[in-house]
């Protein structure tokens, strides 16, 4: 049933082969394809820009005030490309396997290889459109190492390489929309997907200032609305990420692949108190000359600059030494969480490790580090008025990148005809977890190279004749305006006594102590009741002021939350089914002597893809991975 | 800690505003400012009120989207702080805010302490991008730039789009943000080709959105989150004089 239309042949040959082979539209006709992109953050700005430059009819919508805002804008350390500049031995087969390997095979092999082999036209094309990437004093691009490879194959600009990307693509979005191509509609939010014999044929658009619902017609449809970590309520995401496009086209017969994959990120700054709403990042490139530790003692009350080195445990390096501090996140994650957890944390609620610069300070001095890390060290004082200078920063782990998302095939296209879903929304080429510098890339690479190919292949395909907005996709659109309609009313209508947000901090809590970092059988059923009583409380106590024609930022959350709600079951559900240890997703039952990931490629070696089935069921199909090229191996970074 | 707040009120575009007081007495120095508004609209929901409109998304001051006007102060009491990245630390207990949206003619409010700043973006979308199709690139080896053109093009590429430059200058004028782009682009050998028709469109576009003119004071330089520099505008006035005296 799954069908992941994977082209035959060698690996390497597989995307020049399906590029060969995919089918065009003549340049004249493409105006008569209307393609609707909703998202604006790398993969929906550059995949929106790249097929308005083909000459199709694009429309764009996002919820922010400008395409300019979305959270690809935040992601600070860089991106990938298997360039080799270094001469380090890196080349496209190490850059895939280590993103296989990364992902602790649970990814297609042919979509990780396609990444790394679209990785240098990305830095080529990024470089074009003037993204000041860092330079040598030779003039030639500079790279950096990240966690989880030996090799330097990141490319950065400072600590704000997802902004400087995002305004490249940003930038390339608005040249078009000044063209007679595309349209951009800001404050804009989808609400539903308008289907036609199972195919996705249109979307139901909220205009947030007037409250304006409007449906759509399009020949294919494109999802780039990035993650769900933000379901967990403390995350390093912005406060307005949601799962809710994915999910009203997942109630809509889309798969929902892999839910339960969300990395936790090894270098947030740790939660300070019940008041706070987000979890701020630190980059990961802290992690190249910064070492981590803990004190060896439990409940130490001294400052670290008293401990002395005897005392202080650099439990990366001693548990991972060929790849130390570097070694991948969600090993690091999870080896912070242990030591948390064993009563060595610090910081006022003993939640934090250290992140010690003192070494590379005395070998490298101030001004060095201050040019590579300069704007992260003044970030870390701002939020937190400290100078890690002077004495070591404090980190933690917090919700991060969501591996799972919708189901796709090679061509980016779900199992619903016409939907396709790019970037961090989709489930695709991450497996269980995903290496630093790689979202940049993955929603890159999908939005400028992939999609451009694929949409056109599947345009050509069903031709212009099955996209007609006649009288039966008018009775469907008007039949999907008046079921948000209705939704929306039904949710201002509760009018209990608890808001949005507090039902999502709930939620959160419960997710991330049952069903986070790691998790067992007994907290995931327990975590499900409890789920399960809050989806009926939010239906019973729920409070939102104000009515659905105006601006009201209380609506707009409340809809997130409900739609939250309805996922989290699902992503209990998912980390039940897995009875192993993979990647991002640790099954206390499953691991080594030591503590290792215990993975079960006999039983667990592939994809789970859910079917909505209404009333919280849901049912199972699997697609399973073949690996030809690369043998499993049990992954160690020791 | 405690803070007696005078929050800027206004129901929509055309209507009159007004302040509103509140006091908040349960607070905690290291919640950052919108934490404050979350937790002031959760008390304002539960008591049947209309909770205050207020935007931010990252809170890492990166997006651009937050931004208000506190005690007279852009963004912040801190100088290049945004809104979102200010705690209640740099206050004092006991202290009277007056909180208000970003005023400028070419940003018109819309709701409380939201307003709409598409201007930005049309000023963008007349020339502030380099005219590359997907596929046209060339290696990016080919391409040598020297470390302190790489650096100084970063410097202008920083800018977040928030508006504060324009919140903060008395004459709401808009030449740091066009001058960091025009700039950011052009001093870049990728960007040269359209040097010219960049700057004359952008700060054509600029004039007509209604933004006003530079009088060199200096104050936008102070509160732009990024540190964006002053010496943009010299530049980008130089540019733009080259291309009309062509």
């Amino acid at each position: 049933m799954l069908d992941s239309r994977i082209p035959d042949g060698p690996l390497e040959d597989k995307w020049q082969k399906y590029k060969a082979h995919a089918q065009l539209i003549n340049p004249a006709n493409r105006r008569n394809y209307k393609i609707i992109v909703v998202g604006t953050g790398l993969a929906g700005a550059s995949s929106a820009a790249s097929l308005a430059e083909l000459g199709f009819q694009v429309e764009v919508f996002t919820f922010h005030d400008s395409a300019r805002r979305a959270h690809s804008v935040a992601a600070q350390g860089g991106v990938n490309a298997a360039k080799d500049y270094k001469n380090d031995g890196d080349s496209v087969w190490r850059m895939f396997y280590d993103t296989l390997k990364g992902g602790d095979f649970r990814a297609r092999e042919a979509n990780v290889y396609r990444l790394a082999e679209c990785s240098m036209a990305l830095i080529d094309q990024a470089v074009a459109q003037g993204v000041p990437f860092a330079r040598e004093y030779s003039g030639y691009l500079s790279n950096r190492s990240f966690g989880g490879v030996q090799v330097s194959r990141t490319f950065y600009a400072r600590g704000q390489t997802g902004q400087q990307l995002l305004l490249g693509a940003y930038q390339a979005l608005m040249r078009q929309n000044a063209g007679s191509n595309l349209t951009l509609h800001t404050r804009h939010e989808m609400l539903d997907v308008i289907t036609l014999n199972g195919e996705a044929k249109g979307v139901t658009i909220r205009n947030l200032d007037t409250g304006e619902l409007t449906s759509h017609h399009c020949d294919a449809l494109l999802l780039a609305t990035g993650g769900y970590g933000k379901i967990y309520y403390l995350s390093t995401l912005a406060m307005n990420c949601n799962a809710t496009a994915i999910w009203r086209a997942h109630r809509k017969g889309a798969f929902m692949a892999a839910p339960s994959w969300t990395q936790f990120h090894p270098t947030s700054l740790p939660q300070l108190g019940d008041y706070q709403s987000k979890l701020t990042l630190m980059s990961e490139s802290l992690r190249n000359d910064g070492r981590i530790w803990v004190p060896k003692l439990v409940n130490e009350k001294r400052a670290p600059k008293d401990i002395p080195e005897a005392e202080r445990d650099y439990y990366l390096e001693r548990r991972y030494p060929s790849f130390g501090n570097l070694a991948p996140r969600d090993i690091s994650s999870r080896a912070a969480k242990e030591r948390i957890d064993a009563g060595h944390g610090v910081g006022p609620m003993k939640n934090a490790v250290y992140l010690d610069f003192k070494d590379a300070l005395n070998r490298d001095g101030q001004p060095a580090i201050a040019q590579r890390y300069g704007n992260l060290f003044d970030m870390y004082q701002k939020i937190t008025g400290m100078n890690a200078y002077k004495e070591p920063m404090m980190i933690a782990p917090a919700a991060h990148f969501s591996m799972g998302g919708l189901w796709v095939d090679y061509r980016l296209m779900s199992n619903l005809p016409g939907l396709f879903v790019l970037g961090e929304a989709n489930f695709s080429d991450h497996g269980a977890n995903r290496l630093g510098a790689n979202s940049l890339l993955q929603s890159c690479v999908d939005g400028y190279f992939i999609a451009p190919s694929t949409v056109m292949d599947y345009l050509a395909e069903v031709g212009s004749a099955k996209s007609k907005k006649d009288a039966t996709w008018e009775a469907a659109a008007a039949l999907s305006k008046a079921e948000v309609s209705k939704r929306l009313e039904h949710l201002l209508k509760i009018k209990g006594n608890t808001t949005a947000e507090e039902f999502h901090k709930e939620l959160g809590q419960i997710l991330y102590v049952k069903c986070g970092l790691s998790r067992n059988q007994t907290d995931m059923e327990a975590a499900r009741e409890a789920l399960l009583a809050l989806q009926k409380r939010f239906q019973k106590e729920l409070l939102i002021p104000g009515n659905a024609s105006e601006i009201n930022f209380e609506l707009e959350k409340a809809v997130r939350v409900e739609d939250y709600l309805e996922m989290a079951i699902l992503i209990v559900e998912d980390a039940l089914q897995r009875k192993e240890s993979c990647g991002a997703h640790f099954r206390q039952e499953y691991q080594t002597e030591d503590g290792e990931a215990l993975r079960n490629d006999e039983d667990f070696k592939y994809v789970s893809a859910w079917e909505y089935k209404g009333d919280n069921q849901y049912a199972l199909h699997k697609e399973h991975l073949n690996f030809e090229f690369v043998e499993l191996k049990s992954r160690s970074y020791k | 800690m405690k803070l007696e707040l005078h929050i800027w009120r206004q129901a929509g575009p055309n209507i009159k505003g007004y302040f509103e007081g509140h006091t908040l007495d349960d607070l905690d120095e290291h919640m950052s400012v919108p934490e404050m508004l979350d937790h002031l609209n959760t008390k304002i929901i539960k008591s049947g009120g209309n909770p205050v409109a207020f935007e931010s998304d990252c809170r890492e001051g990166i997006c651009g989207q937050c931004g208000f006007v506190i005690n007279g102060d852009v963004h912040s009491p801190n100088k290049g702080t945004t809104t979102c990245q200010t705690h209640l630390r740099s206050f004092q207990d006991g202290q009277t805010l007056y909180l208000e949206p970003f005023r400028a003619g070419a940003f018109p409010i819309k709701k409380d302490l939201v307003i709409d700043r598409s201007a930005f973006d049309r000023i963008i979308q007349a020339g502030g991008y380099i005219g590359v199709n997907t596929g046209q690139a060339a290696e990016a080896n080919t391409l040598l730039i020297n470390h302190e053109l790489a650096e100084k093009a970063f410097d202008a590429a920083a800018c977040i789009g928030c508006g504060a430059c324009v919140a903060t200058c008395k004459n709401a004028s808009a030449m740091l943000f066009t001058s960091a782009k025009v700039n950011h682009l052009s001093m870049l050998p990728q960007g040269k080709p359209e040097a010219s028709n960049r700057v004359k469109n952008m700060v054509a576009q600029m004039d007509m959105e209604g933004f006003g003119s530079c009088s060199a004071t200096g104050a936008c330089e102070v509160v732009c989150p990024q540190g964006i520099t002053m010496t943009n505008i010299a530049e980008m006035n130089s540019r733009w004089l080259w291309q009309n005296l062509k």
